[in-house]
């Protein structure tokens, strides 16, 4: 159990560390899934199985694989924008470091060192999320699929270039037609009867 | 034994991990992208630790809102950044002045 801890914590730190300074975003892609892993597998030591393979499901299977379309759609300059990259190191280093020291001494107190957890067996996990899913928690339930919905709309719309599929007439334009855009008078002379010779 | 602080470490370790990523990668707007998402994943444990070790399900429903509310930022995010390098040919977060704000 400790060990299985150790191995995949490690995983996703050294993974994780990858992802923030990889010279290639699709590196930076492809260790961030790895690091989703890892963390999934955490989450199944702690008893959350649907969540893990939620996880798994959702940020691998599909958010991963949006941001890896995008990075190969977009032709970046790598060599310009990884220049300057260790600039901000000391500050960064020293913003970390302040709050880490600050995590540690919140972290180390008996409150968290001392609990342990009460394990409660009688139904599976996904069985009791759904039970306070669909009753205490329906309202947020459905604002997240609003909001989803939102996501899908706006992510269509931003994305969407504006090409022609179909013959169709915009209102708009049609009812801004005048009489000089379909009608042309032409001066000519009025036509004389042919001579036919005999 | 693996007790609940050994959890909160390691998420700590991972959003420091996330902060530092948004310090280096300043020009990369998806490496950013990735950094949020490595910040978000640490509160998920966090979140996953406390609801095991305290016996209370509300944490992972929180986890599971989270989820959602990220998976619609990172597509939202990246429809964005499309556009932007479609109107500006890069995607380098120092070119981004054109409002002039």
């Amino acid at each position: 159990m400790d060990i299985i801890f150790y191995l995949f914590a490690s995983i996703l730190i050294l993974s994780s560390l990858k992802v923030i300074t990889s010279r290639n975003p699709v590196y930076s892609a492809l260790f961030l899934v790895l690091s989703f892993f890892s963390a999934g597998a955490i989450w199944l030591l702690l008893e959350a199985e649907f969540l893990a393979i939620a996880l798994v499901l959702v940020y691998v299977g599909a958010v991963m694989v949006l941001f890896l379309f995008v990075v190969m759609m977009l032709d970046i300059d790598l060599k310009k924008l990884k220049e300057g990259f260790w600039d901000y190191m000391p500050v960064a280093g020293l913003v970390a470091l302040i709050m880490f020291v600050e995590m540690i001494m919140v972290l180390n107190q008996d409150f968290f060192k001392t609990m342990q957890a009460t394990p409660n067996h009688s139904v599976s996990n996904t069985e009791a999320l759904g039970q306070v899913l669909y009753t205490d928690y329906v309202l947020p339930f459905e604002v997240a699929a609003i909001i989803l919905l939102v996501a899908i709309i706006a992510a269509i719309l931003l994305t969407l270039r504006g090409t022609k599929t179909h013959k169709g007439i915009d209102p708009a334009d049609q009812i801004k037609v005048r009489r000089d855009d379909r009608v042309r008078m032409v001066k000519m002379k009025s036509e004389t009867s042919i001579k036919r010779s005999r | 034994m693996i007790g609940l602080n050994h959890y909160l470490v390691l998420g700590s370790l991972l959003f420091l991990i996330g902060v530092v990523g948004i310090f280096l990668n300043r020009k990369n707007i998806i490496t950013l992208l990735m950094a949020i998402e490595l910040m978000l994943l640490a509160v998920n444990i966090n979140f996953i630790a406390f609801s095991h070790f305290l016996g209370d399900l509300a944490g992972q429903v929180f986890v599971f809102f989270i989820l959602t509310v990220a998976a619609a930022e990172s597509a939202i995010g990246l429809a964005i950044i499309i556009v932007v390098f479609r109107n500006n040919q890069s995607i380098n977060v120092d070119e981004l002045n054109r409002l002039k704000g």
